[in-house]
């Protein structure tokens, strides 16, 4: 099994790992963020450079470093191969780049949009970026498009990530979406706007790191750091029924699929869980859920649990 | 206690000394609300729910100011825009209630430094004084400022501290 040595840290993986999940398995500050890669999908990922990392030592058998930055999410591990994230100013000042191209076209619209808060892109700006932009140009804008009765797309704000696309392509038979147009031309689309109406499309509105798909349910209905997410579950023939149910007070706002530390769901959410089940008689409340205490979630909470994982 | 102590005329004669004294002396206090004391130009009372130039309501509901909140003391929700309300409001979304307990506030302004659109400030108006609980939970009502250009609350200042602020 190779070993890799990220930033000083060593860790054994099988082969064919990824930098990425290689550094996931250290965890901690030197984990690379990622706007489009997805573990729970196959083939996301290498679009956003986000997790961009320095190859200091190429392998055991050829120690040359490599000539470029590369993403850490597509490149596959070798044997006594060094990797510099965070101990790399290379590294940041890419990433950093990288984050202000991200937000050239995205709308500075956090306090309308249902996503701040939970927002990666937000999270991702806030440690890199600069707090002002150099982009003098008019930002594209789209119209505001309804895909079907519970999801709305805010084209605007999406970052062309492509999960979106793969989950449709991946948990659902049909697929009726995916990015037409090219280059700064590209956008989300469902061709005529038909409607999704797919059991599982729901599941788009977890997987998008931004605000560009966002639940009509609950759309401007509350902020997320007004609510308690608890652990939730209920018997569905659909899916496994375990979910995230965003409570105030005993009034279930919103359910969504159970995200982890890295904001990336494993057990998908069937439609009638995510949309239509939200009297509290339809869920069994397990507890409240494991929120980061740096998290605005956990803000103004005091029920979490004393042990809290990062 | 000697004889002089007892009847108490030199000690009932001092006190009444110590208050002819006082009649002459300079007031501490004033006849409000007819007088006011002078504030400072970062007073903090009544807060205020500022419109832009073209008055519409700049709030749109974010609710960073109740994150901020150390009392807690601001609760809201929030609405869509429909069609025809872009006079109204600047955002697509906006308060739709927005309360403040006044009993609950402590005027420290953190959620006018919250604020990201420039919709809340705290003015040098003091909040009034009441009988009953229920009429110290501000609503829309009380906080939003007028229309017309006499109803409006000036708080240029403040701004002006914010911009500065921005600057250094």
């Amino acid at each position: 099994m190779p070993k890799v040595k990220i930033d000083g840290f060593e860790v054994e993986v099988p082969e064919g790992t990824t930098i990425l999940n290689a550094a996931r398995q250290i965890g901690g500050d030197i984990v690379p963020p990622a706007m489009c890669y997805y573990s729970s999908l196959k083939g996301s990922g290498g679009k956003c450079r986000t997790c961009l990392v320095k190859v200091t030592k190429g392998s055991a058998n050829d120690a040359r470093p490599l000539p470029k930055l590369v993403a850490s999410c597509q490149t596959q591990v070798l044997d006594g191969m060094e990797v510099a994230n965070i101990s790399s100013d290379e590294v940041l000042n890419a990433r950093r780049g990288v984050v202000e191209f991200l937000l050239i076209n995205h709308p500075l619209d956090c306090p309308i949009c249902d996503q701040a808060g939970e927002c990666h892109l937000q999270d991702l700006s806030f440690e890199h970026g600069l707090a002002d932009t150099r982009y003098e140009f008019e930002r594209r804008t789209f119209e505001k498009i309804d895909i079907g009765p519970y999801i709305k797309l805010h084209m605007t704000r999406c970052i062309l990530c492509y999960r979106c696309v793969y989950t449709a392509q991946q948990l659902t038979p049909e697929r009726v979406h995916g990015v037409i147009g090219r280059g700064d031309h590209a956008e989300i689309s469902t061709f005529i706007e038909k409607a999704i109406d797919n059991d599982f499309s729901g599941n788009v509105i977890d997987v998008c790191p931004v605000g560009a798909l966002t639940d009509r349910t609950f759309r401007f209905k509350s902020r997320v750091w007004f609510l308690k997410p608890m652990d939730a579950h209920r018997n569905c023939e659909k899916c496994s029924g375990k979910a995230v149910a965003w409570m105030y007070g005993n009034e279930i706002f919103r359910v969504t699929g159970r995200k982890d530390q890295y904001g990336e769901v494993h057990d998908f959410i069937c439609n009638t869980c995510r949309f239509e089940k939200k009297a509290l008689e339809d869920w069994t409340i397990e507890g409240p859920r494991d929120i980061d205490r740096h998290s605005v979630i956990s803000q103004n909470h005091y029920e979490n649990k004393t042990v809290t994982v990062k | 206690m000697s004889f002089w102590e007892r009847i108490y005329l030199p000690a009932i004669l001092k006190g009444m000394w110590i208050t002819l004294k006082h009649f002459f002396k300079k007031k501490n206090t004033v006849n409000y609300p007819e007088e006011k004391r002078p504030v400072a130009p970062v007073w903090r009372g009544w807060h205020v729910l500022k419109r832009d130039d073209q008055g519409r309501e700049r709030c749109t509901a974010c609710g960073l100011c109740a994150v901020a909140c150390p009392a807690e003391a601001i609760t809201m929700t929030a609405a869509e825009r429909e069609k025809g309300e872009e006079s109204l409001y600047r955002e697509e979304k906006y308060a739709a209630v927005y309360e403040i307990n006044m009993l609950r506030c402590i005027f420290c302004g953190l959620c006018e430094e919250a604020c990201p659109k420039e919709a809340i400030f705290l003015t040098d108006r003091i909040v009034p004084s009441d009988y009953v609980r229920q009429n110290f939970i501000f609503g829309k009502d009380l906080l939003v400022e007028g229309t017309t250009p006499e109803k409006r609350i000036d708080v240029t200042k403040r701004q002006k501290h914010i911009v500065e602020k921005q600057w250094l």
